[in-house]
């Protein structure tokens, strides 16, 4: 089955085929470094089901496969959404276009896709991820399988829902550092600390009272017990706070092999995905920016143009209140392609305060296709968007705050003030929207409790599920947790004892 | 083969399904999650199954925009999930509830299973049988009114093409006797059992909305469950409360009279109903009286008592008596008729003191698998 699926000949009609040579024509003559495409159609069933795997053919076995495939399914036969295409990030790069899709949108997604595999192939922050994962996912998949036949399927599946609860809980930096932290600790750290000044000894000018002020028995007191301070923090686990709570578990948590395994397979899986959800903005603004690019200046003929023009606004369109981030990137690349074609960046500009002059400010550089490049090499999408998301920009794309107003719940516009809204969009995609947690503790209290916490970053956290969260860890720990947040402004510990939940109060909020 | 998407929806659906059986009184117990929808489906709107995780709370309703507006100026939709699958403002996933459809044949069985309900033994053996005519296939003889045009043109073409009479550049087919076909039929014996449910409800005064929205989900899951068990089941509704009069489904459940209550003259109209209507040779009757127990006189007790016994019962699969409790009700009457009917099993009664006690009720009416 799956040999078909992937048969790079075949399959594709000979039309769409001389298509995909047309638009790869186009794609390189626009300097697209992309890795080779492999086209396939398939019918819409058939994409609810990849779709549902997150664009793989194979995953392990779980329901909520199942679970987004029936969304999928009925939203598609409803009329709710409609999938236009797929792509995944492999080489060569598979992407499936829906059957029965007419013409002008198969260019559309074929040129869409081009630019996505531009984007997956030379974005940084996708440089660590395993190319060849669709034989991954399958190695995984039939690992699990085999996990279920020995242990029993309901066994290995309340094992998965548990690990899937944790499964936000990575760190983005770690891929980048592997390297760095494999080699050996430095060892000059205790030798400075012991040249350093004694531990404990007061400021003394007058050197025969020197044996009062320090007394030599009492400095020796603080040296021992500094020194069994610094021992406790050479024997704490994790050493400093640890962003990688999966991996700590699996590292740490007194598992069964198969469980490791389990757990370890979906931290791989998460590791996989991160890029995609770090760089949504970039990389959909990038295949959207190509796709208007490629269609608009080579691809569309005449007679296409409406449906063209059709597809292309549905893609853009805006829902009140949410950003689309099709359109936020693509709007964004053209500013930028802008700005560095007429030469509106620096300090010069920057620093300029006549409107008029502003707004007929051009150098003509043209280095803007030059400049997009280096951009989607180099960001993600909140450096990408605190980089490049300035004033005028926002003030051109209409961009506004809107809040809940507490007497209606409605949600009314708030206000158009930039600083505001950028700080508002950063937050929201800082750690792609999730909150930061780290293990801190491996060993509270002495009693190999887990102690995890929350960086507090002005967001609670939704109660009920932290506190079913905090529950699935513990029967991974199999001791009891607890995690430091705030609460209402309040910093606030809770606590899963394998029993019940007690939530206390802690002097000061967890800072890293 | 089975494809793996498949599988795992299968799964999904069981858990699903698990959800259901697990949470069916809650569902029950609330009307309005219930919505009969078209076509014979049950919308039970059900939350999606979300995998707890530490994530952020509402942010207390902000959000970034795009677009045209004044500051003051509602913005359309909650800025939650967003069509085409990608708000990006506001990722935090409500407690979006999700419609699983499930069909009422679906919803019986699951609901049979919960409440081990017994299939329901028809009555008799002289149930209703009819026969149905179907066109099945296609033969050589028949009337030439059901001669089929298509197959016997298609015969003679292929006879004409096979004998090499056949003339491309003049297409003409003639055929002949051996290439007619017509269409045939097949008689299927169909056996057919009747089924009719008479719901009573007292409408005195002293039923307030409350115990008629009981009597509404109770006779719901009766009407669901009976509905599995028989093909055509007809319904009647009698609303009484000094006097008793046939009405409409909407009527039934909507009237309040106020008055005083007379159960004899519901008794009576149903008796009269089944001798004019259903014949007890031919339709199994199930009769549901629902009250609040608070009836006029004692002398119009024991006619109750002597109607049930004489004329409902000996045409009745089942009688089933359900007392909702109200502020105002004596509730005596199930008092009565119990101690007049304590051997009887086709004779049921059922108190609901509260929406919570709807699935007992059921149990207790349907146990009996008459």
């Amino acid at each position: 089955m799956t040999q078909s699926l992937y048969s790079p000949s075949g399959q594709l009609p000979p039309a769409l085929r001389d298509l995909q040579d047309e638009i790869k024509s186009y794609a390189d003559e626009f300097g697209l470094d992309t890795f080779p495409v492999v086209f396939e159609t398939i019918d819409y069933r058939h994409m609810c089901e990849i779709a549902a795997y997150g664009g793989f053919p194979v995953r392990y076995p779980h329901w909520r496969f199942g679970m987004e495939y029936d969304h999928m399914l009925k939203s598609h036969t409803y009329g709710l959404s409609k999938i236009y295409e797929l792509v995944i990030n492999t080489n060569p790069c598979y992407a499936y276009l829906l059957e029965g899709n007419s013409f002008v949108d198969q260019k559309l997604v074929m040129a869409h896709v081009y630019g996505h595999c531009d984007f997956f192939k030379n974005n940084y922050f996708f440089s660590h991820t395993d190319r060849r994962m669709i034989d991954g996912m399958a190695n995984n998949a039939s690992r699990v399988r085999r996990y279920m036949d020995r242990q029993g399927v309901s066994n290995v599946e309340t094992f998965v829902d548990t690990c899937l609860s944790v499964d936000n809980l990575i760190d983005p930096w770690l891929p980048f550092r592997r390297k760095e932290s494999r080699r050996a600790p430095e060892p000059s750290a205790p030798e400075v600390d012991a040249n350093g000044p004694e531990p404990g000894r007061l400021h003394n000018t007058r050197s025969y009272l020197e044996g009062y002020i320090n007394p030599p028995e009492l400095l020796a007191a603080q040296k021992a017990k500094k020194k069994q301070a610094d021992e406790a923090q050479k024997r704490k686990n994790p050493p400093h706070p640890e962003r990688d709570v999966l991996g700590f578990l699996m590292q740490y948590a007194p598992l069964e092999a198969w469980e490791a395994d389990v757990l370890g397979i979906i931290r791989e899986e998460a590791y996989y995905f991160l890029p995609q959800m770090q760089t949504k903005i970039m990389n959909e603004g990038w295949a959207t920016y190509w796709h208007s690019r490629i269609m608009t200046t080579r691809a569309l003929r005449d007679d296409e143009l409406i449906d063209y023009a059709d597809a292309a606004s549905g893609v853009t369109a805006m829902g009140p209140g949410q950003l689309n981030p099709y359109k936020l990137g693509v709007e964004l690349y053209r500013h930028i392609e802008d700005r560095w074609n007429t030469g509106r960046f620096g300090k010069e500009y920057d620093e300029c305060t006549s409107l008029s002059q502003r707004a007929a400010w051009d150098k003509k550089l043209g280095l803007g296709r030059q400049k997009l490049y280096e951009v989607r090499r180099m960001h993600n999408d909140v450096t990408f968007l605190d980089e490049f998301f300035t004033e005028d920009f926002c003030r051109e794309q209409k961009f506004f705050t809107y809040k809940e107003n507490r007497r209606t719940g409605r949600l009314e516009i708030e206000g158009r003030e930039f600083g505001k809204i950028k700080q508002q969009i950063l937050q929201q995609l800082s750690n792609f929207g999730q909150p930061f947690i780290y293990v801190v503790d491996a060993n509270y209290l002495n009693r190999s409790e887990l102690l995890l916490g929350h960086r507090h970053e002005g967001v609670d956290l939704k109660m009920d599920y932290a506190r079913d969260t905090l529950r699935n860890v513990e029967r991974i720990w199999r001791r009891p947790v607890s995690i430091l947040t705030v609460l209402d402004d309040k910093p606030k510990r809770i606590r899963f004892d394998g029993a019940e939940i007690s939530m206390s109060d802690e002097p000061a909020a967890f800072r890293v | 083969m089975i494809s793996r998407i498949e599988q795992d929806h299968s799964r999904f659906r069981e858990i699903i399904r698990g959800k259901i059986r697990q949470n069916l009184r809650k569902y029950i117990s609330r009307g309005d999650m219930v919505a009969p929808k078209g076509q014979g489906t049950v919308a039970i709107p059900m939350p999606q199954i979300n995998i707890p995780r530490f994530v952020h709370g509402d942010n207390s309703g902000q959000g970034v925009g795009q677009g045209d507006g004044e500051p003051g100026d509602p913005v359309g939709g909650t800025g939650k999930d967003g069509q085409g699958g990608a708000g990006k403002a506001g990722e935090q996933e409500g407690g979006k509830a999700l419609e699983v459809e499930v069909t009422l044949e679906e919803l019986a069985q699951i609901m049979g299973e919960e409440l081990g309900l017994p299939n329901i033994q028809p009555k008799g053996t002289h149930s209703l049988e009819t026969r149905k005519d179907r066109y099945v296939g296609l033969r050589n003889t028949g009337p030439e009114s059901l001669r089929n045009f298509k197959a016997t043109y298609k015969r003679a073409l292929r006879r004409q093409v096979a004998m090499g009479s056949y003339d491309p550049a003049r297409p003409v087919i003639v055929p002949i006797r051996e290439d007619r076909r017509y269409r045939s039929w097949r008689t299927d014996p169909r056996p057919q059992t009747n089924a009719v449910i008479i719901y009573m409800m007292d409408v005195s005064g002293s039923m307030g909305d409350e115990q008629k929205e009981i009597v509404r989900i109770e006779s719901f899951w009766i009407d669901t469950w009976l509905r599995s068990q028989y093909k055509g089941l007809e319904s009647r509704y009698i609303i009484h409360d000094a006097t008793a009069r046939v009405v409409e489904r909407e009527v039934f459940f909507r009237t309040r009279e106020s008055g005083g209550t007379m159960i004899s003259s519901a008794y009576k109209l149903c008796a009269e109903l089944i001798d004019a209507e259903f014949s007890p040779e031919q339709w199994n009757i199930y009769a549901f009286h629902f009250s609040d127990g608070d009836n006029w006189s004692v002398d119009d007790t024991a006619t109750c008592i002597q109607l049930v016994k004489h004329q409902l019962l000996p045409k009745c699969n089942q009688f089933g008596y359900g007392q909702v409790e109200s502020p105002y009700g004596s509730g005596q009457f199930i008092k009565d008729l119990r101690s007049a009917f304590a051997k009887n099993i086709a004779l049921v009664t059922s108190e609901i003191k509260s929406k919570d006690d709807i699935m007992d009720s059921i149990r207790e009416f349907l146990k009996g698998g008459r």
